[in-house]
């Protein structure tokens, strides 16, 4: 008795709606990216200009200016150096104010917390809300409020960063083990108590590096702020384009990759020794 | 009992014990206080804290000018409203233009970063090229991607391309770090499988690198693709195309009402992209 051969049997990594999910995916980038080249405007004549462009604005940049980081663009204006405080000062106040903002919607974000799924979405709208508008946009509106400075800066980069504090800080709230708060409650601990000693020191840590994550985008954030008002080292920069001084763009350019640098050395030394 | 309590101090004394808690520390007996702050940390809390008042001292804020600010948003904010989404060819002509932004952007930063990643994957390749690598993404992460823009714009001339090619130098510092991250924490067990079957270096990538690698990959594009989207409404404020130039041009002529309709028109934008994000993860999700 012959038994014929089994029906042949392959073996695949994905399922069909898989495969066809994947495929619908691949084929929508890649219509994205068609259609994007097709009606993009690109000027040839500006494109082979680039070179001599690049080259031109480096020859004009050297020498870099270096007495321009300690007198004034004109008399009475901020010095480089100034500007540089103050853009340090923006990035820290910013900071704060933005944790101190994105704390109560992140408790109200987080479902373990606040139980109420109505609120839970309110508060995600507010985080979404408020990071989709850039920090630049931010500060138009401040400028127009407080008028142009440092002030208009800090409100500025605080609220843009509400929005990555408070999505962060929720998800690690939410990650908190439960054990400890549900010994918390069954003890008769209040909601206080619960936050201070159940998912306090759950999300320190995460706190810290969510903290020191944003102070450093916040640093980078606090040297273009100028550009539109905001004060800071964005303003000499500014204001040395305005007039073509290249060269003293450079120096201001140059402070800023310093100022870029120090702040991530800082802070990774400080991740690594906190955490 | 009393011959052995020498050596006992011996043998200890040699493995250097930690100090240990004595009952008379007057703090200790019976109530340990687990959550207190070591001395580090309240000397940490205390230099934070000066820092935050010499920066408040700088910024030159009073109760005076922040009541006139409150009072200067109230008029901002009844000129916003009711939105308005006209002229419209200027608003679809912004949008469009930051969509283009951020898809070429995007596809252009994934196309570079992809050897980026993987020439500054430590575990892949040797020292000298990882340096080299690393270096070169750590340059475009640098500097913000605005004034990465002020140079393309000078090099480029205005519009679309300036905008495009500064995003795309933010997305290899970015998407380059995190590939390259991603490929350092990849299982060697299943590279060393498939290399002892004699694959060439391309099959290594193939089959042992990516399958680990590709629904981590999906996420941070997915993440990129989201941040260009926002970033290429700022790009425009130094020329470099997009929604930003629209805006600032409207802010600058006291337009606010128009302000707020592009305002709205971005969030919906940046919401529609992340409804996708969550889409894309749940089909590579499996």
């Amino acid at each position: 008795m012959t038994q014929g051969p089994k029906p042949l049997q392959t073996w695949q990594h994905l399922t069909t709606p898989q495969r066809r999910g994947r495929w619908l995916i691949y084929s929508l980038c890649l219509l994205a990216i068609v259609q994007s080249m097709r009606s993009v405007e690109i000027i040839p004549d500006f494109l082979w200009d680039a070179p001599t462009q690049m080259k031109d604005l480096f020859e004009r940049m050297w020498p870099v200016e270096w007495a321009f980081y300690l007198t004034p663009q004109n008399t009475g204006a901020q010095t480089v150096h100034q500007a540089l405080l103050d853009s340090l000062a923006v990035a820290f106040l910013s900071t704060a104010l933005g944790v101190l903002l994105a704390l109560p919607f992140a408790l109200l974000a987080a479902r373990n917390i606040t139980p109420w799924l109505w609120l839970n979405g309110a508060a995600r709208f507010v985080l979404v809300a408020t990071r989709s508008i850039s920090t630049l946009l931010w500060a138009l509106f401040f400028v127009a409020m407080f008028g142009p400075g440092a002030l208009a800066g800090t409100c500025a980069i605080a609220f843009h960063s509400i929005g990555f504090i408070g999505k962060m800080l929720s998800e690690a709230l939410e990650e908190a083990d439960s054990g400890s708060l549900e010994a918390l409650s069954a003890a008769g601990a209040p909601v206080s108590s619960r936050l201070l000693y159940g998912h306090w020191p759950q999300v320190k840590p995460a706190f810290v590096a969510i903290v020191l994550f944003r102070w450093d985008i916040n640093v980078r954030e606090s040297a273009i702020l100028g550009l539109v008002g905001g004060g800071g080292l964005g303003m000499a920069l500014n204001a040395s384009i305005d007039v073509f001084e290249w060269d003293r763009v450079a120096l201001v350019l140059l402070v800023i990759l310093a100022m870029v640098m120090l702040a991530e050395w800082v802070s990774t030394r400080l991740r690594q020794r906190v955490i | 009992m009393q011959t052995s309590t020498p050596f006992m101090v011996d043998v200890l004394g040699s493995i250097d014990l930690p100090p240990q808690h004595t009952m008379s520390e007057a703090s200790l007996p019976n109530h340990v206080q687990p959550f207190r702050m070591g001395r580090a940390q309240q000397w940490g809390v205390w230099l934070i804290l000066l820092i935050l008042l010499w920066s408040l001292s700088r910024v030159d804020l009073s109760w005076a000018r922040f009541v006139l600010g409150l009072e200067g948003a109230g008029k901002f904010v009844e000129r916003m409203f009711p939105p308005v989404f006209d002229p419209r060819a200027e608003l679809v002509k912004g949008l469009w233009e930051t969509l283009q932004i951020a898809v070429l952007a995007s596809a252009a930063g994934v196309v570079l970063s992809l050897p980026m990643g993987l020439l500054a994957a430590r575990n892949l390749m040797p020292a000298s090229v990882t340096w080299v690598a690393r270096f070169i993404i750590t340059l475009c992460r640098t500097f913000h991607p605005v004034i990465v823009a002020i140079v393309f714009v000078k090099a480029v001339g205005f519009g679309v391309l300036a905008g495009i090619l500064a995003l795309t130098v933010a997305s290899v510092g970015f998407l380059g770090k995190l590939f390259a991250e991603a490929i350092e924490e990849v299982s060697m067990k299943q590279v060393e499988a498939v290399r002892a079957t004699g694959a060439s270096f391309a099959n290594v990538l193939g089959f042992a690198i990516i399958p680990q690698v590709l629904f981590r990959f999906i996420g941070f594009i997915a993440y990129e693709v989201d941040s260009n989207l926002r970033n290429s409404t700022m790009v425009g404020i130094v020329g470099a195309g997009g929604m930003g130039g629209t805006l600032f041009a409207a802010f600058q002529r006291f337009d606010y009402d128009f302000v707020l309709g592009m305002v709205l028109c971005i969030m919906a934008l940046i919401v529609l992209g992340e409804a996708l994000q969550l889409l894309v993860k749940k089909v590579f999700g499996q």
